[in-house]
């Protein structure tokens, strides 16, 4: 026992613990990102379509019934241009293209949000074992993050996906493991710096465990980046699901705007010129990846001012400049 | 010294990651449960002989290693068994397809890089300006734009010919059937064939090259010795063309050949859309029946293409810039 400890600790106001301390300054800090955000065009723009989107997705039910998704209940004449009513016409089973865009926002979403908490998991994972141990580990880990760079997305998403099977959880998992190498570039090269940080000698001199200096110092210093990260790579994974679904991997049960297009393509909407049928979705896709993808960068601007990235594909593949190339 | 030794690692480097994709694709297709040859094995309708026949074209009964030195062998000297859907060796259905893809591939590079180029230089050079901030607009767009779907549109107003729009160009395909167009006529029948793919393909990514120059140019006119050009008194116009453009170029580079594999994924969905004869249709045909052996041979030819123009960029970009060389 310290004999310091039977001092009495001279009497504060109001002693906070350590973790409420943290608390404050975490609030304080995404106040002042926030103030900062506010003030990207921007960020601000993608942050509204994507509030918009969202919306509809959640509040689907009120939208439009999903009566209008079968087509035993279909209301609508086959192929019926956009009119009074339906708004936006209606596909080859006479179903509203405003009741299958609606609901079809759920599946694009969702899809979008799992494969990415699935990548960022991944990524990070991969990337703070990397950046935290250096060493052969990190050799090794980002020798296998260069591998899986280079391997080109989409047909190694077509063997996957032909080899699991057709169905939402099998889409989830290949753009989920597909697309984690740019993520775990980012957060190695986070965890470095934050590696060789004073307080985090001092911690570990201290006697603090890896797993400790990990959670608690390195984990909470690399998080801003790995959610700047992760909006950037919802984007791509909406983008994915669409692709995949136009090709026929997609989950035939669902609505989802690329099982949409994809319907849209095999049945003919190019050659009996029904432009409504494609319309729709596609706009929504553009839409939301606009989203996102503006709302990434404005935060990427904000979180991560050092690393300069080369554009949307080292924004997206965390090909990034090294520090010492970086000019003032 | 530097120069070779920064050559051997790269080339090094480049088959370690061959070995890589093979051994996954090795994975993929024989080790996880439920995989292609174990299925087709097991299948109780075919007839004895043909299981038999199949257990020895994978040489299932032998143990794992020795099944991955049998493939490696296979793979080296170009067997990749036979396609299921069309009926002849996987080389010979990939090799009647090739030429297609590397046309269309090719030629819409070209077209988004030089036209990138040109509009990053101008944006940069003007930057904050209409010109500018508008084809910052535009590459955010087509970058989330599926470029299918850009396709599809394009197909309808230009080809089937909607309202004002009449048919201007074929809906499909690489040649007009039947036609049997010699010379002349048939270069500029294929061509026609390929004006909406190529577009589209070009569109899709022409936003990005331009949005990777015009930040490489930014980031160069700041350096000092571009100051300093301009102390000298030296024409604006000079001072881009002889110190900032080169010197910017470089990242494009690696761009150029990392994009390739974005392409690749590109001309699989595109190719689909136009019917174009190539490996990205072949991709759809073999997807869609599913046709392993041909999967195979297309997820290797693919990987096996990014890697080596990946492998070529590097050697490019030791050259054009000793800095990379000698660290």
């Amino acid at each position: 026992m310290n004999s310091r400890a039977h001092a009495d600790p001279p009497p504060t106001p109001a002693p906070q613990s350590a973790r409420s301390i943290t608390w404050t300054r975490r609030k304080r800090a995404l106040g002042r990102t926030w103030r900062t955000y506010r003030r990207s065009k921007m960020g601000m723009t993608g942050l509204i379509i994507l509030v918009l989107i969202i919306g509809m997705a959640v509040f689907a039910p009120l939208l439009a019934s999903s009566e209008g998704l079968s087509a035993a209940k279909a209301t609508g004449g086959v192929l019926d241009p956009p009119s009074q009513h339906p708004p936006l016409g209606t596909d080859d089973l006479g179903r509203s293209m405003w009741t299958l865009t609606v609901w079809g926002s759920r599946i694009s979403l969702l899809v979008g949000f799992a494969a990415t908490i699935l990548s960022m998991v991944i990524g990070s994972i991969i990337g703070i074992v990397a950046g935290y141990y250096g060493g052969w580990s990190d050799r090794l880990l980002m020798r296998v993050t260069d591998w899986f760079l280079v391997i080109p997305f989409l047909p190694l998403a077509i063997v996957l996906a032909s080899i699991l099977g057709r169905s939402l959880f099998v889409i989830i998992f290949v753009i989920g493991v597909t697309s984690w190498p740019g993520t775990s570039r980012v957060v190695r090269s986070q965890a470095l710096t934050v590696k060789t940080r004073p307080y985090v000698e001092r911690a570990r001199a201290l006697g603090a465990s890896d797993w400790h200096l990990i959670t608690r110092h390195v984990l909470p210093n690399v998080f801003p980046l790995i959610f700047a990260n992760t909006i950037l790579v919802v984007a791509v994974a909406i983008l994915s699901e669409t692709t995949l679904s136009f090709l026929g991997l997609g989950d035939p049960l669902q609505v989802s705007w690329g099982t949409i297009l994809e319907n849209a393509f095999t049945g003919g909407a190019a050659t009996i010129n029904a432009w409504w049928w494609l319309v729709p979705p596609g706009l929504a896709i553009v839409l939301i990846v606009l989203a996102f993808t503006m709302c990434g960068y404005a935060l990427d601007e904000i979180l991560n001012p050092r690393i300069r990235r080369r554009g949307i594909v080292g924004a997206v593949t965390g090909r990034v400049e090294d520090g010492s190339e970086a000019s003032p | 010294m530097g120069a070779r030794r920064y050559l051997l690692s790269k080339v090094l480097q480049a088959l370690l990651t061959l070995v890589f994709i093979l051994a996954f694709n090795f994975f993929l297709f024989r080790v996880i449960p439920g995989n292609p040859a174990q299925i087709l094995a097991r299948n109780k309708l075919l007839p004895k002989e043909a299981v038999e026949e199949l257990e020895r074209d994978f040489g299932l009964k032998e143990s794992l290693p020795r099944q991955f030195q049998l493939y490696v062998a296979d793979t080296f000297s170009g067997n990749f068994g036979i396609s299921y859907t069309f009926r002849v060796p996987v080389r010979q259905a990939i090799a009647e397809r090739i030429w297609p893809t590397v046309l269309l591939v090719g030629v819409s590079t070209i077209l988004s890089t030089v036209l990138g180029l040109l509009i990053g230089i101008y944006g940069a050079w003007k930057r904050g300006s209409a010109f500018d901030l508008s084809s910052l607009g535009f590459a955010l767009v087509t970058y989330s734009m599926p470029e299918f779907w850009l396709g599809i549109l394009l197909l309808i107003a230009f080809a089937g010919g909607v309202g004002v729009f009449p048919s201007l160009f074929p809906t499909g395909g690489i040649e007009t059937p039947g036609a049997d167009y010699t010379g002349l006529a048939h270069y500029t029948d294929v061509l026609n064939h390929m004006f909406l793919p190529a577009l589209t393909l070009a569109l899709a990514y022409i936003g990005e090259y331009a949005l990777i120059v015009r930040s490489s140019l930014l980031d160069v006119m700041g350096e000092d010795y571009v100051t300093t050009a301009r102390a000298k008194g030296l024409r604006e116009g000079l001072v881009l063309r002889r110190h900032v453009v080169p010197n910017a170029m470089l990242p494009t580079v690696t761009l150029a050949a990392l994009n390739l594999g974005f392409i690749v994924s590109g001309a699989i969905t595109v190719e689909t859309v136009f019917s174009w004869p190539g490996l990205g249709l072949l991709s759809y045909e073999a997807l869609r029946a599913p046709d392993y052996p041909l999967l195979q041979g297309l997820f290797l030819l693919f990987s096996g293409a990014v890697i080596v123009a990946n492998l070529i960029a590097d050697i490019v970009y030791g050259y054009l810039d000793p800095r990379v060389r000698e660290a």
